[in-house]
């Protein structure tokens, strides 16, 4: 019965914040207006969403959040280095292809949302079996060390995150 | 409004401005699409984080109100910034470069943005049995 009324607690609780967040002020009313939505936005739009993944390990989570912030902040230094004082012919961008050993669509796309945020790579293409990913790096000597930093870095921990 | 509160505000939107900047002249300077694209997500996420995490503190310690909009802000730019890329990239790729120009996928299909996906194929040959 529960598991009917809240098919997706997470997606419940999330339309709760951003609800309170767009409205700007935490009253009973607003709490009770979002709960609203949050009870019936995913009980409308459950047809929709057939595999619900399970996030398992909040703290891993919570560790991986901020180690992408960090690394946003030391990587928008670097490429700002990179673009200020780098002579044009001097700038060796690479293609570089990731093999994901991720299969769930959600880990895939965070992971992909992921190397593009971080400056200095962006996500260009999956393969068309969702087996790899497409990421072009804008200074790069070594495409090997990039590929096995965001397999060790990233790759490993939404694996530990998503299943 | 204490003194120190404005030195801290006014940092974070120098920093922020000065990313935004760089950005700007990353998208001047370098030299084809795939480049450039690296410029805009840059300025998205430090130039706007610098101005946001400045609205924060301005809000939160001046004005005594406690605001949740900024993040919001970074939550929406953190969902459509690389969605937004990821589409300019595809379609660079589709018009201006041939497969051969990529590494391989290492895997017995190429890249999504010029194979179809192995179901796809597989739905078309039994199409065409039917037929």
């Amino acid at each position: 019965m529960l598991k009917r009324l809240i098919p997706h607690p997470l997606v419940s609780l999330m339309l709760l914040i951003v609800w309170l967040g767009l409205v700007n002020k935490v009253t009973l009313g607003n709490v009770i207006l979002g709960g609203f939505l949050g009870l019936v936005v995913p009980a409308i739009t459950a047809p929709y969403w057939p595999n619900r993944p399970k996030v398992g390990r909040p703290l891993v989570a919570a560790e991986y959040v901020l180690i992408v912030l960090w690394d946003i902040i030391v990587a928008n230094v670097q490429v700002a280095l990179i673009i200020l004082f780098k002579p044009n012919k001097a700038i060796q961008s690479k293609w570089v292809t990731v093999p994901l050993e991720l299969t769930s669509p959600e880990a895939i796309t965070v992971l992909a949302g992921t190397i593009t945020l971080t400056p200095g790579t962006v996500t260009a293409a999956l393969s068309a079996d969702g087996g790899a990913l497409l990421v072009h790096c804008l200074h790069a000597e070594d495409e090997v060390a990039v590929r096995d930093e965001i397999k060790s870095r990233y790759e490993g921990r939404l694996k530990e995150i998503f299943q | 409004m204490a003194l120190w509160l404005e030195i801290i505000v006014s940092v974070f939107l120098v920093i922020g401005g000065v990313f935004g900047i760089v950005g700007s002249f990353g998208l001047v300077k370098l030299r084809d699409s795939m480049q450039r694209l690296h410029a805009p997500t840059k300025a998205t996420t430090l130039g706007v984080g610098g101005v946001l995490i400045a609205s924060m503190i301005y809000f939160g310690a001046i004005k005594g109100t406690l605001s949740f909009h900024e993040l919001l802000i970074t939550l929406f730019l953190f969902l459509t910034a690389p969605i937004t890329a990821n589409f300019i990239a595809k379609s660079f790729m589709a018009r201006n470069m041939k497969p051969t120009d990529l590494p391989d996928t290492t895997r017995p299909y190429g890249w999504s943005v010029y194979d179809d996906p192995p179901g796809d194929t597989e739905m078309q040959e039994d199409a065409r049995l039917e037929d």
